[in-house]
Parts: structure tokens; sequence; C-alpha cells
């Protein structure tokens, strides 16, 4: 069977602005592929042009063998959509939106009646069916859109940023349900900028900066690749600037530790990295009682995958966030996302 | 959220059900569209509730504007009144099929017709063809109205084959503004400048038009615009019909400033200013819409 999705070599740019670079990458059937990225860095592009709403400038996108630009109409049969902000026309109710979307995915009127309801129940929606979309809060929009998404039951399933915005326990219902689909056989790509919803529902990811691949693999293969374990010490609740420093000299001395760092920003807690199977954390212990340190706290993790974006880009997800934020022209994106050549 | 959803809910379909014809999902497509549409104006009436009292102030102020105007003006025994009721129709229509591109352009803004974009319409004509469908029934209802109120201020009532031809006009007018309007809707960055062309276009156009007064009452300069202005091309037939109780396709109903033009001359004008207008947007959605 053909993968779910081939994306190679795709480029794309917006006038002046290289939206994508070169993206390449393959989504299997029946996983749920992340796409990792700070705000800018080409995700929603690569989407679009998944999503038949811009042609590439170059390169191969495919959904299930099918070319979507050479056949657009048989890849939107495939595909369900859910975009980044949930379009709804907000004098309808969910209900007759959900009507609309069925008639325009051509489904017959007896099929979608009952679908609908179906959906309805499994996202427990039923009591605002009959509400003007135009009341609901974010997580029941979203749920909505899920449903409009999944009603002519596509092969592929494409969520941009599915939970931004949704408040915590909403962003879970959402991670249980793109489960329980997984589970049912669909195929998922998402894209998020929170590490933890990647970390949490993607069987592989591609993390993307700057238009251009810079990792890809399962989330543990990533870590792996980062190498070492994290150690996180605070000797008391707020760390003098001295007894930080005296620490970090002892520690940076043994053998098994790679780097030490105070954070100064986290009240002088020390970060370490240190290699993978060592007996870290009691020598660590026992090296502190020899000079005369307290221990107010110590934990030992795998590498995050913020640790995998800051090797690969030697900043972390936050930085590229802030620097970002600070140099997008958000009236000129919206602009662009109303294009849809 | 309930934890038991049913796995045949959610399972991608395996097999794909036999595709109905192409003609089938364009239907079932633009009558959904057509659909919403209809439910937006129930459940906000205001834009229509607006468009059947503003041709009810044209009437009554601008009717009674020239009130003491002599009787002969505007006609033989013809007052303001009656002369102004085709005008206040044609204009009606006009503004209206003119707005149409507003909610397309207002989806493409509020990115629902992305939603729309990325469905396997059979056609993306159907978008088009839902807006325009919506335009007409307004504008007909709209017409219905100012004929029914234009009779009992005394403008008189044509006869049935009479408020048929009037149909037809309205529609050809209609279709081809509405045409262009969504063209516009496709082709421009914004609602902001949609709107400025609305606003640049709309009274201009009507008074360069015989809406208001005859072409002998204008400057010569305005009597060529005029008489090239397709507004009053559906102007003239629908008042030449509530002039005169017999009517035909060859009936003198212009005077224009380079000769005389009939009843079917006028038609075809219209017929000819929706065929260039569907040409003229052609690339436009073409671009849009791949």
């Amino acid at each position: 069977m053909t993968a779910a999705v081939v994306i190679e070599h795709l480029q794309k740019r917006y006038g002046e602005n290289p939206a994508v670079q070169d993206i390449s990458f393959i989504v299997e059937r029946g996983e749920i592929f992340g796409l990792l990225g700070p705000n800018g860095a080409g995700k929603t592009t690569t989407i679009r042009c998944l999503c038949t709403l811009a042609k590439p400038d170059s390169g191969r996108v495919e959904v299930c063998g099918i070319s979507a630009i050479q056949q657009p109409k048989q890849v939107r049969r495939r595909l369900g959509y859910v975009a980044q902000e949930v379009a709804l026309d907000k004098v309808l109710t969910g209900r007759e939106l959900l009507r609309l979307q069925a008639a325009l995915y051509h489904i017959p009127r007896a099929i979608a009646q009952d679908r609908i309801q179906e959906l309805l129940t499994a996202l427990n929606l039923t009591d605002y069916a009959d509400q003007k979309t135009g009341t609901y809060s974010g997580g029941i929009r979203r749920r909505l859109d899920l449903a409009a998404g999944l009603l002519h039951q596509p092969d592929l399933l494409v969520l941009d940023e599915p939970t931004v915005g949704l408040d915590i326990e909403s962003r879970f219902v959402v991670w249980e349900f793109l489960r329980q689909l997984k589970a049912a056989g669909t195929t998922v790509l998402l894209t998020s900028h929170y590490l933890e919803e990647v970390d949490a529902l993607a069987d592989r990811l591609a993390i993307i900066d700057g238009g251009r691949v810079i990792a890809e693999g399962t989330p543990s293969q990533l870590k792996d690749q980062v190498g070492g374990d994290r150690i996180t010490l605070r000797l008391r609740e707020f760390t003098p600037e001295e007894e930080a420093q005296k620490a970090q000299h002892s520690l940076n001395a043994l053998p098994f530790v790679e780097t030490v760092i105070v954070n100064t920003a986290q009240g002088n807690s020390l970060n370490l990295v240190v290699q993978r199977g060592s007996n870290a954390l009691p020598q660590i212990q026992e090296t502190l009682t020899s000079i005369g340190l307290p221990i107010f706290s110590l934990a030992q993790a795998r590498p995050s995958l913020d640790d995998v974006y800051l090797a690969a880009t030697g900043r972390t997800l936050m930085d590229a966030e802030l620097a970002a934020a600070s140099t997008r022209d958000l009236k000129k994106e919206q602009k662009q996302a109303m294009k849809t050549t | 959220m309930s934890p038991s959803i049913s796995p045949t809910t959610l399972a991608p379909k395996v097999s794909s059900t036999p595709e109905p014809g192409a003609l089938a999902e364009f239907t079932q497509e633009t009558i959904a569209l057509t659909q919403r549409l209809f439910i937006q104006l129930q459940r906000r009436p205001s834009t229509l509730v607006a468009g059947v009292i503003q041709p009810m102030m044209w009437l009554i102020l601008f009717g009674a504007l020239f009130t003491n105007a002599p009787q002969s003006l505007f006609g033989p025994d013809v007052h303001y009144g009656q002369f102004l009721a085709p005008g206040v129709i044609v204009f009606t229509a006009f503004s209206g099929a003119l707005n149409a591109g507003l909610p397309v352009m207002f989806d493409r803004e509020f990115g629902f017709l992305n939603r729309l974009l990325v469905a396997p319409l059979a056609s993306r004509y159907s978008i088009v063809a839902a807006s325009t469908i919506y335009i007409i029934t307004l504008a007909f209802i709209q017409t219905v109205v100012i004929i029914g109120a234009s009779a009992a201020l005394g403008a008189g009532l044509p006869g049935v084959v009479g408020l048929g031809a009037i149909a037809l006009i309205v529609l050809l007018i209609v279709l081809g503004v509405t045409a262009l309007s969504l063209g516009l809707a496709f082709a421009l960055p914004g609602h902001i400048e949609l709107i400025a062309v609305i606003f640049v276009t709309n009274l201009p156009l009507l008074f360069a038009s015989t809406a208001l007064a005859p072409l002998s009452f204008m400057a010569p300069w305005l009597r060529w615009l005029a008489a090239l202005n397709p507004l009053t091309y559906a102007i003239e037939p629908i008042r030449y019909i509530y002039f005169n109780a017999q009517w035909s396709l060859t009936s003198p109903v212009m005077a224009a400033p380079w000769g005389d033009l009939n009843f079917g001359v006028m038609l075809a004008v219209l017929l000819a200013f929706d065929v260039v207008v569907l040409l003229m947007i052609q690339p436009l959605l073409r671009r849009r819409f791949g």
C-alpha cells in the first residue's frame, strides 16, 4: 500500500517570502505524524499545499499515491482538513453546518443524517447541535470542526494546530479523540508548536525550521540522537550564586558529566547533561555532600523534544517563537491565507 | 466525552460508494450552498427589510420632489410617480446585485471559503450559482413589492405578459451585475476595496441613467453616457410597458443620440452585457478555482 502522504522537495514562496524552502517527509498509513516547529516555520504553508489550497512552486505532493497538484479533486475526497482558525458560519447551528459539509462531499442525505448523529454523539456534541455556532466555546467549536472533517470518513485527517487556544481539559479531549481515530485506522497528520502535544500523540515527527526539515524520526529516536540525560538540580529553593558556582565547579569534574549550566532565570538551579545510563544521581549526591552543599531537589529525565530542537537549531523553541512573533506581519499572513493559488 | 465510539464511525471508508454523476453532485452542492444563504437571510432579515424600505423611500421622497412639475413634462398623461417606478425597480435590483460579492468576500476573509475549497466540489461554480440564485430571488421579492407599492401610489399595473417581460429584464440586469460583483469579490484584496468599488459605482450609474429623468432633459454628453449605461437598457423597456398597454419587440423604446432603439434591441443589448461580463470574469474565477 502506498504511503498516506509523500512530500518531496516541496518549495513555495509568496512573493519575496520563501515560506517553504525544501520540505520532504513521508507519512505511513495508520500513524499519527507530527509537524513541529515555531510559528512561521512553514508548517501551515506545507499543509495548504497538501490540502490543495495552494499550488507548490516545485516538488512532489501526494496523498495515498495521488498527486495533489495533478488530481486535486481526488485528493480532496480522501482528506479531511481541520484548519487552524475554525471558520464556522455563526448563524448556522452545528447540525446545519454538518449537513452543508455533507452535501459538499456528496454524501447521500440518509447516510449523512446517520453519520452526523454518530459523530455528534462520539464528540459529545449532542447538547449543542441545534444551537448556533456563534454561541460555542473554543473547545466545542474545535470538536464540531473535527466532526466536519470526519463526515466523509477520510483516509487522512489533517489538523493545523488542533489545540491552539484551548484550555487543558479540551486539549486532552481532542488528544484522546485523535488516539481513538488512529485506533480505528485513520492516518492523522497534525502540526503543532506545542512540544508536549507532538510528544504525547505522534508516532513519528518532523521538526521544521525556516522552511526546511531539520530532523525526522520517532520521538524517542530523536531524543536518543541528542544523547545524554538531563538532570535538574536545586541546592535550595533560591540558591545563592556563589553556592551554585561552587557546585558547578565540582560537578564539572565528574567523568560522566558533559555540561553544567547555572540557570539564573530559575533561582540559580543547575542544569546538567550526563551520559546515558550512568548512575549519576548517587554520585552527584555524594559529591555535593562532600563539599557541604544541601540538596533541595534533584531530578533526572530523558531529553525532551525541546532539547532535540535546541540541538538542531541552536535555540529553544520558546526563543524561536518569540523571535518569530516580533518579526511577523499578521496582516500580511492573513492576506496570504486568502489567496487560493 | 464518551469513551465508547463505534470504530465504524471513525474508520476510513474502504470501499467507495458508486459515484453519482457530476450533474447530480453539482445540484446537491448548489442546493446546500443556496440553503445556507437563505438560512442566513431568515435569521438575519435586516438586509431584506432595508432592501424593501429603501425603494419605498425612493418612491415616496423622489416622487414628491417633482409633484408640481407640469403634467406633460414626462410624457402625455404621465405623472412623475409613474415615470419613476421603472427606475426604482431597476435601480433596486441593480444595487442588490452589486452587493452580491460581499458575502463571498467575507467568506474569504473569515476562512469559510477554504472549507468549500478543500471539499471535492463537482465544480466551484456552484459557489457562484448559489449566490446568483440567492440574489435573483431577493431582487424578485423587491420587484414585486415595488410594483405593488407603485400601483398603490397610482402608477398602474402592467398586464401579465408585461409583468413577465419585467421579470425577464430584471433577471438579465441582475445576472450581469451579480457576476461582475462576484468576479470582484475574488479579484480584490479585501472587503474595504470591494465596498469602495460598490460606493463609486452605485450612485453615479443611477444618475447617469434614465432612472430619474428622461434623456431629453440631459446635457448632450450625459445623454450619450446614459444611452450607453446598461441600467438604461433595463429601465426604458420597463417604462415602455408601464406607459403603453400595447407593446411588441419592435416598439420604439428609446431615442438614443444616434437613433431610435426598439424593444428587441434593448433586450439584445442586456443579453450581450451579460455575455460580456461572464466572459470577463472567467479568467478571474479560473485563476481562483483552478
